[in-house]
């Protein structure tokens, strides 16, 4: 039973907030944090780990502080974001390292390797490897210890699809002999895919928290945004805003066009084109004005 | 204390292809400067004492010291590699101090044995010069590889401010301005060396007692000061 405190936890760097009054549990179990670049996914995963101090608040693992305690690493493995690393090794003398400085030896190494299936090619350098190759012999070293705390930032990045699916059952399985993983992902289906529990961040701070029926919930229900041109923009307006799925209107002018915004998705898509029909107005575009995640996350954060 | 696999890693770090040459580069140069001396000026004590003073140990030890200082420890900062050492139950100062001990063997070997062949090719060790000066590159090589571990502990700009003070200060400064030599490692090198020559070719403007002194404070302050600034190295994200 392995769980992760964050109490309260800020981290600011100069002006900059990375990570604002947040405060969440981590238990077993595979968990998402889920943001957009720059969310302050990584600051987090920093503080976790124990390699930033919070400005702010505190990390606790089963109530011992992160920071600066470097006892705790018999529990945790971590794979960071940042590609360094012993590139001048081979991916074995690599995993290796990593298992004699836990006090493990060759055997560990080895069952790592197998595990994330890169025995094929542990004896070449790792300056000769793929993106994911890199990826799969960081996660070996994050596991040769076998850890029951796995902290993982963004672990898919640059994997095919056949190795996202290995590591993704990896990490289930982990899951379900009850460790605690965490990963970061600024990507909503992987998230959706994997993690029995997720953690929105955006902006540096907490947007929601929840299992992914939840999270798909807050993001389809958010208002949408259309940009409509017609023959009558005016009247189009008028017609449109004695509807109760429409919860606001505006004009703009400098794009010659209607800014509508509908709370309820399904009713104002069948609404539209009835309204415009029975007023005899002809529908030029309509075009979703804020379907990136992005703004889906900053919906999140508004809320 | 020591960690014969942060040793292992930080040897193949040093001396992968680029560094070793970097490294041997000016051990080189002072063998070759040595043969052209001999052969152009024949043996003779004082030229053996100027060439050793004047450019191994003013000039090469310092580098090689900052190369294998900095280089034992601030690329992997520099490139957050580092983690992997950061992420395991292993104490900070261990990590700090095996460092050391590489960082000094690896200047020792490029720095004390080149000028023991130097003297021993410019006048067969006449006057003890050549064990004299080697010993002061043995001791030197100590007290550098501790500071430039510490420069590259704490700065990324660790390896221009280790050959500002190594030129600057050691080579330059040291050598004008009489105050500054109390203040150098040089100095308190040869100060132990000057008990091993015979007569006064090697000479220091710092007293035995003093230099012992100097130099195990240093070396001791600096190493338990890196192994604090690794307990709080924050690693933060790439900016
Ligand atoms: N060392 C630092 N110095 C200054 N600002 C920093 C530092 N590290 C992070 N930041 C800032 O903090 C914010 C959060 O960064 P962070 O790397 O945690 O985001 P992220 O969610 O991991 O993003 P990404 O998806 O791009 O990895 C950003 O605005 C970033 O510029
Ligand atoms: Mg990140």
């Amino acid at each position: 039973m392995t769980t992760l405190n964050i109490d309260h936890v800020s981290r600011w760097f100069g002006n900059v907030v990375a990570v604002n009054d947040i405060t969440m549990t981590i238990g077993p179990g595979v968990t998402g944090l889920l943001g957009p670049n720059g969310a302050g996914k990584s600051t987090l995963i920093n503080m976790m780990g124990g390699f930033l101090a919070p400005s702010t608040g505190s990390v606790t693992l089963d109530g011992q502080p992160t920071w600066r305690n470097e006892a705790i690493y018999k529990h945790i493995g971590i794979v960071p974001e940042r590609e360094a690393m012993y590139d001048f090794l081979t991916g074995r003398e690599f995993v290796l390292a990593n298992a004699e400085l836990h006090g493990l030896g060759a055997k560990a190494a080895h069952e790592a390797l197998a595990t994330v299936q890169m025995e094929y090619a542990q004896d070449r350098k790792i300056a000769t490897y793929s993106k994911g190759m890199r990826q799969r012999v960081k996660m070996a070293s994050a596991l040769v210890h076998n850890p029951s705390l796995l902290l993982l930032d963004e672990p898919f990045n640059g994997m095919d699809p056949r190795q996202r699916m290995q590591l993704m059952d990896l990490l289930r399985r982990m899951g379900d002999e009850g460790r605690t993983v965490l990963f970061s992902s600024h990507i909503l289906e992987e998230v959706e895919q994997l993690a029995w529990h997720i953690e929105v961040i955006v902006a540096g701070r907490h947007a929601a928290s929840g299992d992914f029926r939840k999270i798909r919930r807050l993001m389809t229900d958010r208002p949408h945004r259309y940009l409509v041109r017609s023959s009558d923009d005016r009247a189009l307006a008028a017609a449109l805003i004695a509807d109760p799925s429409t919860s606001g209107i505006e004009v703009d002018l400098a794009e010659g066009a209607l800014r509508v915004q509908a709370v309820d998705f399904g009713r104002f898509t069948a609404l539209l084109p009835k309204v415009a029909r029975d007023h005899g107005i002809r529908l030029l575009t309509v075009s979703p004005s804020d379907e990136s995640l992005e703004s889906v996350f900053s919906y999140l954060v508004a809320a | 204390m020591y960690d014969p696999t942060v040793a292992r890693l930080t040897y193949r770090a040093l001396l992968g292809r680029r560094r070793a040459l970097i490294l041997g580069a000016l051990p080189l140069l002072l063998l070759v400067i040595a043969v052209a001396v001999r052969a152009l000026a024949g043996a003779d004590d004082q030229t053996a004492a100027d060439v050793l003073g004047g450019f191994a140990l003013a000039t090469m030890v310092p580098i090689i010291g900052v190369i294998a200082g900095t280089g034992a420890i601030g690329p992997e900062i520099d490139d957050g590699s580092v983690v992997y050492l950061l992420s395991k139950p292993i104490k900070r100062p261990t990590i700090i101090f095996t460092k050391l001990i590489v960082a000094i063997a690896v200047t020792m070997v490029f720095s004390a044995v080149p000028t023991l062949l130097a003297g021993l090719i410019l006048n067969g060790n006449g006057q003890q010069v050549a064990v004299a000066y080697t010993i002061a590159a043995l001791v030197a090589s100590i007290a550098y590889a501790a500071l430039f571990l510490l420069l590259g502990t704490v700065s990324r700009h660790a390896v221009v401010f280790g050959l500002v003070y190594a030129l600057v200060w050691e080579a330059l400064f040291g050598s004008l301005v009489p105050g500054a030599r109390t203040l150098s490692v040089q100095q308190w090198s040869l100060a132990v060396a000057q008990k091993v020559a015979d007569g006064n070719l090697v000479t220091s403007d710092v007293g035995l007692p003093t230099a012992t002194v100097l130099l195990a404070g240093v070396t001791v302050l600096a190493t338990w000061y890196a192994g604090q600034k690794l307990r709080t190295l924050k690693l933060a994200g790439e900016e």
